[in-house]
């Protein structure tokens, strides 16, 4: 355990990371959710296969790629293809992880990326889907990076534009989609969320070092399911800091740069773009 | 018995064509001779683009993308095209602010990955410069283009079902007489143009593509026109001296533009990595109108062609620099991570 300071997307890229077992697959967007992934692999899961919507398969990357298509998502890759070979494999059941991040996300753990204020007039036009509903329709599980506050965390999305469970646990089987995936942990600065069986709604599991509950609650803006039991996150270690700011991203591009304060904001181009897979 | 039809989004429907339409018209346009289709970039432009057409641009927005086309559909004023935003970044921005789009089938667009939103395609969909046509998934416009591709209507897949983006989608939603789950069927969709940069091509159109392909196999094949911008023309020879890596065939090729370095400032991957530096120039400058066509003057109407813009983004010396940075992906592995046992 360490004693080093680390800034909020620093925590959120660890407390990610770990969630990815070893020897399993992992679709994964621009930003945050590759450094997660790329921090699993030089970790606890040196066996994590990596795989990019635009054709990279099982790569080795050295130094964080700026879009999920470019040279650095096939370095030392077992192979370089296309996004329909990536996709089909998800859609046959290859992928056993999906990282999406999320502009709104509701009690369900449907997303939205597209746009913020009514669809014909919107206040904000987002990217859209991208390769997002494909992430959150096809792999197991999903896991949602995002910001939590209580404009993020809404009862009623403004547009859905990724499905998680919908309304129900068996909302996504009658929508025709894959029977038995769905979201599966949401990280965000102040917790951990997982989804309650019985429900499919939102959960707290952990908080961050520091946060309390009623924290969480104040940026949740829909009833947030708390357990008796909740757990403090283990905060991240100071290997897996030094991995991420001079391996993986050494010029701060996803993470920020280092202010030696446990709080300091992370870049806001990470928070707000969602990414397009 | 017939498909029962449960839902269908109202998107706009756009490049489908009825199969038997589009295979008379293959084999009255496209030719199956092996005959020299080299020609400049603005022969190719003027010829193969056309007002109001819907155009797919091969890549990933701004990986392996042919920004000499764009830059020349801007100088051309090409106008009121429909885009496919199938990961619309550099190359939509640039000809959204070009003012040569009118709508947009969206997957991806008006965003920059990492580095953000951009501010001036934002600014045009948010004034209504702009219009949407529609939503889809990467996987689902993929699919389109696949569909397209094999001379199929429509490709059923299990994407986008029980989301907003299925009900702005031009896709349809039936019950799979197999499985009896619900299904979702995307349309076939025929680009009138598309434009794909490859490493390398010979005068004929035979392709050579490095790396990932994204989805530029399928577009190839679903482009009614196919322009090809290529890094560096090869003789026949080499073409058929491998010919496993023939990535497309020439008689899917319409025009061959030899353009070396025809990516800047995207990535072209094993050859040169993004120019950070200019993509951040342009990001800037574009957050406002002025800035734009300040912009578009210095480095579009004002070169005398694209050897002439490379010259102004620093030249030889500037793409040796991003040769470099693409490098890093290709070296061997650089930390001790026991590749051997793996």
């Amino acid at each position: 355990m360490s004693e080093e300071s680390y800034n909020s997307t620093e925590l959120m890229a660890c407390v990610a990371s770990r969630i990815f077992e070893d020897k399993k697959s992992v679709l994964v967007g621009t930003g945050l959710p590759i450094v997660c992934a790329v921090l699993a692999q030089k970790t606890h899961a040196p066996n994590l296969l990596i795989v990019f919507e635009a054709g990279g398969v099982g790569p080795q990357i050295p130094v964080i790629p700026i879009s999920v298509g470019d040279s650095r998502t096939a370095c030392r890759a077992v192979m370089a293809t296309g996004m329909d070979y990536v996709m089909s494999a998800a859609q046959a059941g290859y992928i056993d992880y999906g990282m999406l991040g999320a502009a709104q996300i509701d009690p369900y753990g449907n997303i939205n990326t597209t746009v913020i204020g009514p669809y014909d007039k919107p206040k904000v036009r987002l990217p859209g889907s991208g390769g997002g509903n494909d992430v959150g329709s096809l792999t197991w599980r999903q896991i949602i990076t995002m910001q939590q506050d209580s404009r993020k965390f809404v009862e009623k999305l403004d547009f859905l534009t990724t499905p998680g469970f919908l309304g129900s646990p068996l909302g996504r089987e009658k929508a025709g989609l894959p029977k038995g995936t769905g979201p599966y942990r949401v990280v965000t600065q102040l917790g951990v969320m997982g989804f309650e069986p019985g429900s499919g709604r939102m959960m707290l599991i952990s908080t961050h070092p520091g946060v309390s509950v009623g924290q969480i609650r104040e940026n949740t803006g829909f009833r947030l399911i708390i357990p008796d039991r909740v757990a403090v996150t283990e905060p991240p270690t100071s290997e897996e800091l030094r991995i991420l700011r001079t391996e993986i991203d050494p010029s701060g591009i996803v993470l920020g740069k280092r202010r030696g304060q446990q709080e300091a904001p992370a870049r806001p181009v990470v928070a707000r773009t969602p990414p397009p897979a | 018995m017939s498909l029962k039809l449960v839902d269908r989004g109202k998107g706009e429907l756009l490049g489908w064509h009825d199969p038997d339409e589009m295979r008379k018209w293959v084999a009255e346009n496209k030719s199956r001779e092996l005959k020299d289709k080299r020609m400049s970039v603005s022969a190719a432009v003027a010829k193969f683009v056309h007002d109001g057409d819907l155009i797919a641009m091969g890549g990933f927005g701004h990986d392996r993308i042919s920004m000499v086309s764009v830059y020349e559909m801007i100088r051309q004023k090409k106008r009121h095209l429909v885009l496919a935003g199938k990961t619309a970044v550099h190359d939509s921005d640039l000809l959204i602010a070009g003012g040569c789009v009118d709508k947009v089938e969206v997957a991806y667009a008006f965003g920059h990955e990492l580095r953000g939103l951009s501010p001036a395609s934002r600014r045009a969909v948010e004034t209504g410069r702009v219009q949407i046509a529609g939503e889809i998934s990467n996987a689902g416009y993929q699919w389109r283009f696949k569909a397209a591709a094999e001379g199929l209507p429509f490709l059923p897949c299990r994407v986008m079902l029980g989301s907003d983006t299925f009900n702005y989608s031009s896709s349809i939603m039936v019950e799979d007489p197999f499985s009896k789950g619900l299904i979702c069927l995307v349309p076939a969709c025929y680009p009138d143009v598309v434009i794909i940069h490859v490493h390398r091509s010979d005068m004929y159109g035979n392709c050579q593509i490095d790396g990932i392909t994204i989805e530029d196999l399928e577009l190839a094949r679903a482009a009614r026109r196919l322009i090809i911008t290529t890094e560096e023309i090869i003789p026949n020879d080499r073409i058929r001296a491998e010919p496993c890596h023939t990535s497309i065939p020439f008689f899917f090729v319409d025009a061959v533009v030899e353009a070396p370095y025809g990516c800047h400032p995207g990535n072209m991957p094993g050859l040169y990595y993004f120019d950070e530096e200019h993509i951040g120039e342009w990001l800037s400058v574009s957050k406002t109108q002025e800035g734009v066509d300040s912009y578009l003057a210095k480095y579009v109407y004002e070169v005398k062609d694209f050897r002439d813009y490379i010259r102004l983004i620093g030249g030889e010396e500037k793409m040796k620099r991003l040769a470099a940075l693409d490098s890093i992906g290709n070296r061997p592995a650089a930390s001790a991570q026991g590749d051997d046992n793996r």
